[in-house]
């Protein structure tokens, strides 16, 4: 037992926990982010992990031709929105079942991705890495934060204007009312699947720059496992979070942790059985939802198709 | 009366044009993309075929592949009549095919005997590791649309763990030579048949799975079980009012597709063959089979005999996308048309749900 709480001690002062937890984090806090924004105008879009996909994808190949990284994350936007758009128009113009699609598209950008990379072959390299300083020097967590490679620092300005968007806007209003009575919206004016669609574009925009974050902030290459199913823990993320953007964040945080001390374990020397350490992300997410899916509140209209006159 | 029939006939029309125009789409889509990056379609296209079903012993190769994969879609079918959506059948097929590994040798007994025990233990595992989801939706609230789908990762590593360790699923040094992680092999009689018919070896999965859709077919549409699972998928609080309790049902809805992959995996086991190894659990042994079963179900729209069909096609592109490496394309290229194919038949009745509520529409305004 004494082991145990040496490790754990070892693992919470070890710096390099906090630098992968922070990328962990971040990647999932990327396609989180613009998740939470869906599923507040009631949509859940299982398709994230498509569009991270995607993103990370287009992003290589925008590197590989035109050797710019802030390019390679715009066109990563671009990636994660082509995925949206047609996940936007075949579930909230055709009506077709949201998850039906998204199921679909994962599996259709994942063979994509494989068939495109081993014809293409994009070669990609890490962003520059830049510190802030003073910030940087903080204890534990300063390298962590302000110490990381540039397009990690997207991901600041991109929660906030987030928050801004869906709290402070008319557009986030009408957004959020479109989630809890689309009825009530409709019959008010809102063309509520048009919200809903833009909502989906959103998400695709920050989960393709996300994607683009994992390739050029973290791995620095791009291979079709690179996004592995993380995808569907930011989802577990919002739900963990109970539908704020606080408790999206952090429900990243401790999701990623778990990714963190997966690694932190390993790389100090402590011998765990390296199967059940693997799964140990996915069951903490799984236990996280477990405990706290119960106590929240959905958006009353999640995950239900509004078509005028049926309800 | 006429002017109904005539109605009818023309929106069969309508069906068959908008489905045959979008398989078409997808299809010259995928052409397109063979050839943008320097391939050429029409090799495709006969490697596929020969790889399917026109070289030697294929069509039978193609039908062992299909039979999985119409399980799963069975299991599948059921879920989603009961307004739940299942996506961790590739979890529930290894576990099942871990169970069954476990439980075959753990009893051992006859061939034949145990050939059956093995199915039905398989079929168990898979319905337990769904019963978790279950589990977590109705006492917890946790959606299984992603509680299956986290399960799926979980369960693999857990068997990997199981393959690590001698006294459960790893085999006996002697029986495994150098190689890490595989379980002993079926003996001989505890395997399913496979009869040579016009020299294609073709597995008894395949008549299991045929038998098993005719009886999920009828159950679904004509008991009152199907009808109380269907009531549950069209309107929950409804079938809740009239006495369908939606934790038994709908957790026994999610267990039984469960326990169909979970029965595929140990068909596969079982079954053997060329593409499912050799009587033995390795990690990987799922192999994907989970997540086109999936698809298989969602092309064939609830309906567990169209899912015959599209199960063999299904499996004749992924046996047919192992000559396609020799044209110079990369093999790859199957899962796309895969994945285009099932968006494009998405389309059609989406379109035609809109149309027929413009019609409506239209014809309510007219009454005023």
């Amino acid at each position: 037992m004494s082991g145990f709480l040496q490790a754990i001690g070892d693992i919470l002062s070890s710096e390099s926990t906090y630098i992968n937890g922070a990328l962990f984090a971040a990647f999932l806090a990327f396609a989180a982010t613009g998740e939470w924004v869906a599923e507040r105008a009631g949509t859940l879009n299982i398709s994230v992990e498509g569009m991270l996909l995607s993103g990370a994808f287009t992003s290589a190949v925008g590197y590989d031709i035109t050797e710019s990284v802030a390019i390679a994350l715009v066109l990563g936007m671009v990636g994660g929105l082509i995925v949206a758009v047609v996940q936007a128009e075949m579930s909230h113009r055709l009506t077709a079942d949201q998850f039906v699609v998204g199921l679909t598209l994962n599996i259709l950008v994942f063979g994509l991705a494989g068939f495109l990379d081993n014809e293409l072959e994009p070669s990609t390299k890490l962003a520059e890495r830049w510190a802030i300083p003073l910030l940087s020097d903080l204890p534990l967590v300063g390298r962590a934060l302000f110490d990381q490679r540039w397009p990690f620092y997207t991901l600041y300005p991109l929660i906030v204007f987030t928050w801004w968007l869906v709290f402070r806007t008319r557009w986030g209003l009408e957004l959020r009312s479109v989630g809890e009575n689309p009825q009530s919206a409709d019959v008010s004016g809102i063309d509520v699947n048009k919200r809903r669609r833009q909502s989906i574009y959103y998400a695709g925009a920050t989960s393709g720059l996300g994607g683009a974050f994992l390739v050029f902030g973290q791995v620095g290459l791009f291979e079709d496992s690179i996004v592995g199913g993380r995808g569907f823990i930011a989802i577990a993320a919002v739900i963990f979070g109970g539908w704020t953007l606080r408790g999206t964040i952090a429900g990243c945080v401790i999701f990623a942790g778990a990714l963190s001390f997966r690694l932190s374990i390993q790389g100090l020397g402590y011998e765990v059985n390296s199967e059940l350490l693997q799964s140990l992300p996915f069951l903490v997410t799984l236990i996280g939802m477990a405990i706290f899916a119960h106590r929240v509140r959905a958006p009353t209209a999640l995950a239900q198709p509004f078509v005028r006159g049926l309800k | 009366m006429t002017a109904g029939s005539l109605n009818q006939r023309s929106r069969v029309g309508e069906w068959l044009l908008f489905y045959t125009l979008s398989v078409i789409g997808a299809l010259v889509l995928s052409a397109i993309l063979v050839e943008a990056t320097g391939g050429d379609w029409r090799p495709v296209v006969s490697a596929l075929l020969d790889g399917s079903l026109r070289r030697p012993g294929r069509w039978g190769e193609t039908l062992g592949t299909a039979a999985p994969m119409l399980l799963v879609a069975i299991g599948t079918i059921i879920s989603s009549k009961a307004g739940l959506i299942n996506i961790g059948q590739e979890g529930q097929l290894f576990v099942g095919a871990a169970f069954a590994t476990y439980f075959g040798f753990l009893i051992g007994g006859p061939g034949p005997i145990n050939v059956v025990f093995i199915l039905i233990f398989g079929a168990i595992g898979g319905a337990l590791w769904a019963g978790v989801a279950a589990l977590l939706k109705y006492w917890r609230g946790v959606p299984e649309v992603l509680s299956t789908l986290l399960l799926v990762s979980v369960g693999g590593q857990v068997v990997a763990y199981g393959l690590s360790k001698t006294w459960i699923l790893l085999a006996p040094l002697a029986d495994r030579g150098n190689r890490n992680q595989v379980s002993t092999q079926l003996a001989k009689n505890n395997r399913l048949p496979r009869p040579e018919i016009f020299g294609n070896e073709v597995p008894f999965a395949v008549l299991i799975g045929v038998i098993l859709a005719v009886i999920v077919s009828l159950a679904l549409s004509r008991t009152v079980w199907g009808f109380k699972l269907r009531m549950l998928g069209r309107n929950p609080r409804a079938a809740q009012r009239s006495g369908v309790a939606q934790t038994r049902y709908g957790a026994g809805a999610l267990m039984l597709s469960g326990g169909f992959a979970g029965l595929a995996g140990a068909a596969m086991l079982a079954g053997g063959g060329f593409a499912f190894g050799n009587y033995q659990l390795v990690p990987g042994f799922a192999t994907n089979i989970g997540w086109t079963g999936l698809l298989v179900a969602l092309v064939a729209r609830e309906k567990a005999l169209v899912a015959i069909p599209v199960a063999f096609v299904f499996a004749g592109l992924r046996t047919g996308s192992s000559f396609v490496g020799a044209t110079g394309v990369e093999g790859r290229i199957t899962d796309v048309i895969q994945g285009l194919l099932v968006l494009a038949l998405l389309i059609p009745p989406a379109v035609m749900f809109i149309r027929d509520r413009k019609r409506a529409e239209a014809l309510a305004t007219d009454r005023v």
